[in-house]
């Protein structure tokens, strides 16, 4: 079978080029991009970490579940929210590049 | 080396390609279409970890929900998206100094555990894993609270998404 090692360096290369998208990219939805390719390594790294422990007990245990399915959640609400603020921020501006929306600027 | 373990390079391989190709695709659709094999490589990482809910629900909620929001928005904000020049910003060395070194540092850290190495057997029951979950989430002794709060927050942003999003007439505008 496969070592749980893997499964924590694939999510953590997963979570790093989500990272790297998150920040280096101009457009506000590629950097959203990037957030859902991170919150989906998390959830790689907390079923993987869940399969480990249900291993070595007996009777059924759910607790990484449940704490992955919080994260689906909390996820599917991110993108509805942060995508109507994008399209909000078009029409007004007529831009979503990052480096433009400088309305706060002091 | 067995089939199991073939099958994990490989869509490892897949998602972690296609996790590249999305960011540094020029044209935001095309990103988008890497995203969802990067978001079905995932779905099938899961299934190799024995759970199919979550294979299944990968796959609903992101390839079929949040993957079709994704597309919208590119094609709703689609004068922005057609980049001539950069499109990445002049800052984006440092950007992948802290993803690389933030790769290390975790791989780094991991490897100091003493479980790094144990070997994932398989489980007994999936089914019984997924009553147990069904359950659990509806048990006052269990989660219940955070599934209650989890409906809100989805209400929530159902209602403020709607409201952000929607479109007002430029004179009253607050």
């Amino acid at each position: 079978m496969i070592p749980l090692s893997w499964y924590l360096i694939f999510s953590a290369a997963l979570f790093c080029l989500g990272l790297f998208g998150a920040l280096s990219r101009k457009n506000a939805i590629a950097i959203l991009m990037g957030v859902e390719l991170m919150l989906n390594a998390v959830n790689v790294n907390l079923i993987a970490f869940w399969h480990f422990h249900a291993q070595a007990r007996s009777e059924p245990y759910v607790g990484g579940l449940a704490f992955a399915t919080m994260v689906f959640v909390v996820a599917a609400a991110e993108a509805a929210v942060g995508l109507a603020l994008i399209i909000s921020a078009y029409r007004r501006r007529q831009t979503i590049v990052v480096d433009e929306l400088t309305l706060l600027k002091g | 080396m067995n089939g199991l373990q073939i099958v994990f390079l490989i869509t490892a391989a897949v998602t972690l390609f296609a996790g590249g190709m999305m960011v540094g695709a020029r044209r935001m659709m095309h990103a988008a279409m890497w995203l969802v094999l990067a978001l079905m490589g995932v779905a099938v990482i899961f299934a190799t970890l024995q759970a199919s809910f979550f294979a299944v629900v990968q796959i609903l909620v992101y390839v079929g929900a949040i993957a079709i929001l994704i597309i919208f928005s590119v094609m709703l904000t689609r004068r922005a998206m057609e980049d001539e020049g950069q499109r990445v910003l002049p800052g984006w060395r440092s950007a992948a100094l802290v993803a690389v070194t933030l790769f290390a540092v975790l791989v780094g850290f991991l490897a100091t555990w003493q479980g790094f190495n144990a070997v994932l057997v398989e489980l007994p029951g999936d089914a019984e894993n997924l009553l147990a979950l069904g359950l659990v989430l509806v048990d006052p002794q269990g989660y219940v609270l955070p599934f209650e709060l989890a409906s809100v927050l989805l209400l929530a942003a159902l209602v403020g998404a709607i409201y952000i999003a929607v479109d007002r007439q430029e004179g009253n505008t607050p």
